[in-house]
């Protein structure tokens, strides 16, 4: 993977759909990292969401797309939210409950913000394109000036929005870069369909640019993902 | 037990309670409503059997609407009964279910219609060991044919019929009661919108069957069991109902429940009396809870409903998948466990999640945190409230009600 194969699947249609989504019609004040999932799921497919929450963006997928939606998550008032809104989530955590899953059991598997914080990030994410046709992956930058900064000038870990904890109580065990992420996905055989830097506001970076300029001014990472043929 | 004189150093016996006016009527004549089956329409027993006549005692709350469509039912456990919401003829006690069940509960007596059957093969006023045999006019005892989970879900099947149900929008039990939701599930896909599987298992345990056996060897040790035919003799096995009852009892708690409990406390002191008293709290406890059972419960009924949920295993019914149990179904599931139950752990909920997602089944899964042990499904855990009032108010949602 080079960097003008990552910014050329940035000018794909999702991130401009994405992008032109006023918050106040279909988003309806969605988090702007859920809309950008919104742009890249296909009406009435079947989506797995791990780790979501108190299921709203399974809400929003089921309410716009006419998803068929599951989750999974490991909070238990995650869960009763989401059973609440009458979706069909259970308690549990990528760590442990993917390998149960069949082959192609979904068209989409989503994994927001959550690979730092699991034990094996390369299993979890082969089981995630196992498990599902497309992978949609998001995740903190570390490689993001600010957590560089934090490091190279305070020499401190760094503590951001997007990354609220201290080092002694987060739960992200394993961060990546952007660009150490892109090495995982070749290692493992995974084809990135489109990938795109959000900036601190969770916004899609608009401009075409060379990748080490999203690893340094990118807050996360946003990838689509598909395995390669074998 | 034998004919020593009481001393100080023999233990406190289980005495035999006084027989009560209403025990034996519960399984003969019950005070509920109940269904006759005719010699026409006989229960086919995965034994092989053809059981008829037969009837299905049965209790139900809420009103019925006019499109059928907001049936509940319900499924009791082991020991339990069609008495969900209403005060036990026996014991007095309310129903056993009403901290779920009732108006304005997660199930909702005010918006479905509930109905809840005693099982076949129980003694509660369905046909068991306990009723009397047409054939010889006397009790069945151990004439009676063994019964199956599924025996039990056929025959709920054929009550819900006469009473003019089809499908129901939810079917809800607990610990043998979830078996038999799991088992409506496969059996009945169609017939079931929604299915609650509380602190249950795809399949009994070894450890649940050799907890199982003990039970039954303590009440086939008691003389006065008389090889079954203790109703004909006039006796009746108390003290091996009572101690089966006391092993049972204990794998319905937990370590940390007990110890909250009792701990190690002295009843009655603060010393031991060095005897085979019951010194200690817990000892006292669970005499009790002999005691109280044998009361209201038949003993050849405990035989044949343990060895009911002995044979239960769902994966084995297909071709050894348990996938397969749920392949295609519509059915929407909420399964439900308990951190500290060890009778049927999380991990058997786990086997049930997993399957029914390789079935792609829409399924919910909620651990609940409690030190309450197996029994926590009966008790006041607002967390299990809150998750199955989520999940029945959106079904309701779904199905229109």
């Amino acid at each position: 993977m080079t960097g003008s194969a990552l910014n050329k699947s940035a000018h794909g249609v999702p991130w401009e759909t994405a992008d032109a989504l006023p918050h106040t019609a279909e988003g309806g004040g969605a988090r702007v990292d859920h809309i950008v999932v919104l742009g890249l799921v296909p009406a009435g497919a079947r989506v797995l969401d791990i780790g979501c929450g108190d299921g709203s963006l399974l809400a929003l997928l089921r309410d716009r797309r006419g998803i068929d939606g599951r989750g999974i998550e490991l909070s238990r008032d995650g869960v009763n939210a989401c059973l609440a809104r009458g979706l069909s989530v259970i308690q549990g955590d990528a760590d442990t409950d993917l390998a149960n899953y069949p082959d192609d059991a979904f068209d989409v598997v989503v994994l927001s913000q959550t690979i730092q914080a699991t034990r094996n990030p390369r299993i979890v994410l082969e089981h995630l394109l196992r498990i599902g046709r497309q992978v949609i992956i998001s995740f903190p930058n570390f490689g993001h000036w600010r957590v560089r900064t934090e490091l190279a000038l305070r020499g401190r870990m760094p503590v951001t929005e997007i990354m609220p904890d201290a080092w002694w109580e987060t739960p992200n065990i394993h961060h990546c870069t952007i660009r150490d992420f892109v090495g995982l996905c070749r290692l493992i055989g995974a084809r990135i369909e489109t990938a795109a830097a959000l900036d601190a506001r969770g916004r899609p970076m608009r401009f075409s640019m060379p990748w080490w300029v999203w690893n340094l001014f990118g807050a996360q990472g946003v990838f689509l993902l598909r395995r390669e043929p074998e | 037990m034998d004919s020593q004189p009481d001393t100080a150093l023999r233990p406190d016996p289980i005495d035999e309670p006084a027989r009560r006016a209403s025990e034996p009527s519960q399984a003969l004549d019950p005070k509920s409503p109940v269904m006759r089956f005719g010699l026409d329409e006989p229960l086919l027993t995965d034994a092989g059997v053809e059981l008829a006549p037969f009837q299905i005692a049965y209790q139900t709350a809420g009103t019925l609407n006019a499109a059928r469509s907001n049936a509940v039912l319900i499924c009791h456990a082991l020991t339990g009964d069609q008495h969900f919401a209403h005060t036990h003829p026996v014991t007095g006690k309310p129903g056993w279910w009403e901290t779920l069940v009732g108006p304005g509960k997660p199930v909702d007596t005010d918006r479905y219609f509930v109905v809840c059957s005693n099982v076949i093969g129980s003694c509660m006023g369905s046909t068991g060991p306990a009723s009397i045999d047409p054939a010889t006019g006397r009790p069945y005892g151990l004439n009676f044919p063994l019964v199956t989970i599924r025996d039990m879900v056929r025959a709920q099947a054929m009550l819900l019929e006469r009473l003019g149900i089809r499908d129901l929008f939810l079917c809800i039990g607990g610990s043998m009661g979830g078996m038999q939701v799991l088992q409506w599930a496969a059996l009945y896909p169609e017939r079931v919108f929604a299915a609650m599987p509380i602190a249950t298992g795809a399949r009994h345990s070894a450890q649940n069957i050799a907890f199982h056996e003990v039970g039954r060897q303590a009440i086939m040790a008691d003389p006065a069991w008389a090889d079954g035919r203790y109703l004909e003799e006039g006796t009746r096995p108390s003290k091996g109902l009572g101690v089966a009852r006391m092993g049972a009892h204990i794998t319905y708690l937990s370590e940390p429940a007990l110890h909250r409990k009792f701990g190690r406390r002295f009843q009655g002191g603060s010393a031991p009396t060095f005897s085979f008293n019951a010194d200690f709290q817990i000892e006292s406890y669970l005499r009790h809870q002999g005691l109280s059972f044998v009361e209201r419960f038949d003993a050849n009924a405990y035989l044949y409903l343990t060895r009911a949920m002995d044979y239960f295993d769902l994966a084995e019914d297909h071709g050894g998948v348990l996938a397969n149990a749920f392949r295609g179904t519509k059915t929407r599931f909420c399964v439900i466990s308990f951190t500290s139950d060890w009778l049927f752990p999380t991990a058997d909920s786990r086997v049930i999640v997993h399957a029914l997602n390789a079935a792609a089944a829409p399924v919910a899964f909620v651990e609940v945190e409690t030190d309450k042990g197996h029994d926590a499904f009966l008790l006041d855990e607002p967390a299990m409230f809150s998750a199955a009032r989520g999940f029945i108010d959106a079904a309701a949602r779904a199905r229109g009600l």
